[in-house]
């Protein structure tokens, strides 16, 4: 009889213990785990983008970390990039799961992960005084600063070949007009004037995006009244540029014939190799370029997206990640010391030794090694004088709408024009706000 | 579904017999023993939680701005909106093209291959084997092996094809053809199922149907028009239903091959829906889903209700 009951009731027993398991399982009321270690020091997990620049110098920081406070351990964790990490920090956040100290995005996708209610506030801590002014702002919500900046500056500009260049006898282009004449010249040479890489379909932004100087120096007061739902790119004669010079070079076949299938690494390569002379996009491919093709480092260098105007010629800017404190960590003290050593000279050096920086650091005193690629160096006139350079719309304004790479992928694959390609955008952007619940778009 | 129907009679009857076999069964379920009700305890738990929770949570979450750390009431305002979304019309249309496409092409492949492999033929197992070898790999495996080979210059498909002197086009990078080069891939990936579900109907179509046909005269393309098609009927009825539910919400080949590119001109329903949580829009991803749980549902339910009528009217 009892064998009898224990046969029936085993499968509840077990379903019931599975049950269990998956609960506990889901919900994760565990918080960050990883006490400190026996011997009286601490562990602190430090998660990172999987990419291999960020893997490597945060390696290269947690070595150098633990050096300097030989009791304190930091455990490198990664997570994926994308708008899939950006809902990995959602979900870690929101469950209490974080790790002590993570790296994640400043300006516009910083604002969405509820600064106030997840991150430790880090305003009056001595070394906030060495990070950069012009960093501060994108790590700040309403009157707190939350992160010290991770890796360096990066601008989205043209790439370009200087062999190519000197064969040819061009000159850097300080407006679109001549922008467009190198480019027929590179053409009639037989090489590809302007390289696309739509496989990656974010390269496909780098004409809009890169392009935003040249509309903040036109109208300064563009990223407000966009904010504020007053400007639109469809009906702004100098935002809606970005979208007609896509178009322009489409329709005069400056790109690679196989643009729409072409990958962000295979159009680095081109342009390492000198089959395409001009490569507009983020100034963070140096380092994929010096890994990838070491010998030609050299001969790339980096200029504006021209406008109009050569007297206002000016570089789009984007400003490195931050890192944070998620409210749940058990090691506030140990991870503050962290963010002070990544606010330091050392902090620099040590990310220097793990990836080269493919911009200038944001932390007072760092400095660039004396074997910074030439491309990177034409980026420090830039960075250095405020005239010249405007961060890029997404660090002024919160709204940016999510399909900008697929539109963009349409103009320059000319499924769309560049006026319905802008006004494809405004509806885009016009989502995302409304998402938001920013004041003026209901 | 339809197997069910088709063969009540039998079934009833087994039961029958099992029961006037084993008279034992019965009285213990007379006493009311517990057993079988707590047997379905565990299931009822995992269902609950696993499946009907979040079911009704998603039908709340729908109806919210929802950022994972907090979710507004916003009322409608989210399927509003999901049908203001420009890419959404493209969606649809390219949804109901690709479901349409893939089923029909699936239901006729399938039919031709069912016959042909239950035919006398050398090597059948081994065709049919190597028939349904697809639909055991992983879509995404497909999709990112179809990629490479589908490439314009490099890929295998166009140099095979410029052998023979055609320019291939670039098939998934031509707007006009990647949605079309995804629903021959998920062709090729789904018809091993669909001929297995044809040669399990042909097969259990009685010969002496044949037998007397070949008496009467009837040439081979005559009995496939007049018996084979009819009475695989209930095949038939299960292959499109089968195959345009897959096809209406099918995503992850398309996310594997084209992300929905170039541009928008291979977004799906499920993939506007995918972006719209990638972007950070949950309420509006969640609605999305409700969406796409209504047309599926709207379009299935009558469709196999019209076919499985049919059916019992033969």
């Amino acid at each position: 009889m009892t064998g009898k009951l224990i046969r029936h009731w085993a499968p509840v027993a077990a379903g019931t213990v599975a049950l269990g398991i998956a609960l506990t399982g889901c919900t994760g009321f565990g918080g960050s785990s990883s006490g400190g270690s026996g011997s009286g020091g601490a562990t602190i997990s430090f998660l990172v983008n999987n990419s291999d620049t960020s893997v490597a110098a945060a390696k290269e920081l947690a070595k150098e970390f633990t050096a300097a406070n030989p009791d304190i351990k930091v455990d490198v964790q990664t997570r994926p990039q994308g708008s899939d990490g950006d809902n990995t920090i959602k979900t870690k956040l929101a469950t209490g799961d974080m790790a002590d100290v993570f790296e994640y995005n400043s300006g516009s996708l910083f604002q969405q992960i509820n600064p106030g209610q997840n991150l430790v506030a880090v305003t009056g801590q001595s070394y906030m005084s060495d990070v950069s002014d012009s960093f501060k702002p994108v790590v700040t919500a309403g009157k707190d600063v939350y992160g010290v900046p991770f890796g360096s500056g990066v601008a989205g500009a043209v790439l370009y070949n200087k062999k190519v260049y000197s064969k040819l006898g061009l000159s850097v282009p300080k407006t679109w007009a001549d922008f467009v004449s190198n480019s027929q010249k590179i053409k009639a040479s037989g090489t590809v004037p302007i390289i696309q890489s739509y496989k990656d379909t974010w390269t496909s932004q780098l004409f809009v995006l890169g392009d935003f100087a040249n509309v903040a120096k036109a109208e300064p007061n563009f990223a407000a009244d966009y904010t504020a739902n007053k400007a639109k790119y469809a009906t702004d004669p100098a935002a809606i540029k970005g979208f007609e010079h896509q178009e322009e070079a489409a329709k005069d076949a400056l790109f690679n014939k196989d643009f729409a299938s072409t990958t962000y690494n295979q159009a680095l390569d081109m342009l390492a190799n000198g089959d395409g002379a001009q490569y507009p996009i983020l100034t963070s491919a140096i380092a994929g370029i010096q890994a990838n093709d070491p010998d030609q480092i050299n001969d790339i260098g980096m200029f504006p997206l021209p406008g109009d105007d050569a007297s206002k010629n000016a570089l789009t800017i984007w400003f490195p990640s931050g890192v944070y404190i998620p409210k749940s960590s058990k090691h506030v003290a140990e991870a503050e010391k962290f963010q002070a050593f990544l606010a330091s000279k050392a902090g620099c050096d040590a990310q220097t030794k793990g990836s080269a920086p493919s911009g200038p650091y944001l932390v007072k005193d760092c400095t660039l090694p004396s074997n910074t690629p030439p491309a990177v160096q034409d980026m420090l006139p830039y960075f250095n004088d405020t005239a010249k350079n405007s961060p890029a719309l997404e660090f002024l304004s919160p709204v940016k709408g999510p399909n900008l790479e697929q539109i963009t992928v349409e103009v320059g694959t000319q499924q769309v024009s560049a006026q319905k390609g802008a006004s494809l955008y405004d509806e885009d952007v016009k989502k995302q706000a409304q998402q938001l619940n920013l004041p003026g778009w209901s | 579904m339809t197997v069910n129907q088709t063969a009540p009679a039998p079934s009833r009857q087994r039961r029958r017999e099992a029961n006037s076999i084993n008279p034992g069964m019965i009285s213990r379920r007379r006493k009311g023993s517990p057993y079988p009700y707590w047997f379905y305890l565990p299931a009822a738990a995992i269902y609950t939680v696993l499946f009907l929770v979040p079911t009704f949570a998603s039908f709340f979450f729908s109806l919210t701005r929802w950022t994972i750390f907090n979710a507004t009431f916003i009322g409608f305002g989210n399927f509003v909106q999901f049908f203001q979304d420009p890419g959404l019309s493209t969606g649809l249309r390219n949804t109901i093209i690709y479901a349409i496409l893939t089923s029909g092409l699936k239901v006729v492949l399938g039919m031709l291959f069912g016959v042909l492999l239950t035919s006398k033929m050398i090597a059948r197992g081994f065709l049919r084997s190597v028939l349904f070898f697809p639909v055991l790999l992983s879509s995404i495996g497909v999709g990112i092996m179809f990629s490479v080979f589908m490439d314009p210059d490099k890929g295998i498909i166009n140099q095979v094809l410029s052998i023979v002197g055609i320019q291939g086009p670039s098939w998934l990078a031509d707007p006009h053809w990647a949605l079309l080069s995804i629903a021959f891939v998920d062709v090729w990936k789904g018809v091993g199922l669909a001929t297995v579900i044809y040669i399990a109907g042909i097969v259990s179509i009685p010969q002496e149907f044949y037998e007397a046909a070949r008496v009467d005269g009837a040439s081979p393309t005559k009995c496939f028009w007049n018996i084979t098609i009819p009475l695989a009927r209930p095949a038939t009825a299960t292959v499109i239903i089968l195959s345009l539910i897959g096809g209406l919400r099918s995503f992850d080949l398309i996310w594997a091959m084209t992300q929905g590119g170039p541009g928008f001109a291979s977004d799906v329903i499920a993939s506007v829906i995918y972006k719209q949580y990638e972007a950070g829009f949950y309420g509006l991803s969640t609605a999305g889903n409700v969406v796409l749980f209504v047309i599926i549902t709207a379009i299935v339910l009558p469709l196999s209700i019209f076919l499985n009528r049919k059916e019992v009217e033969q």
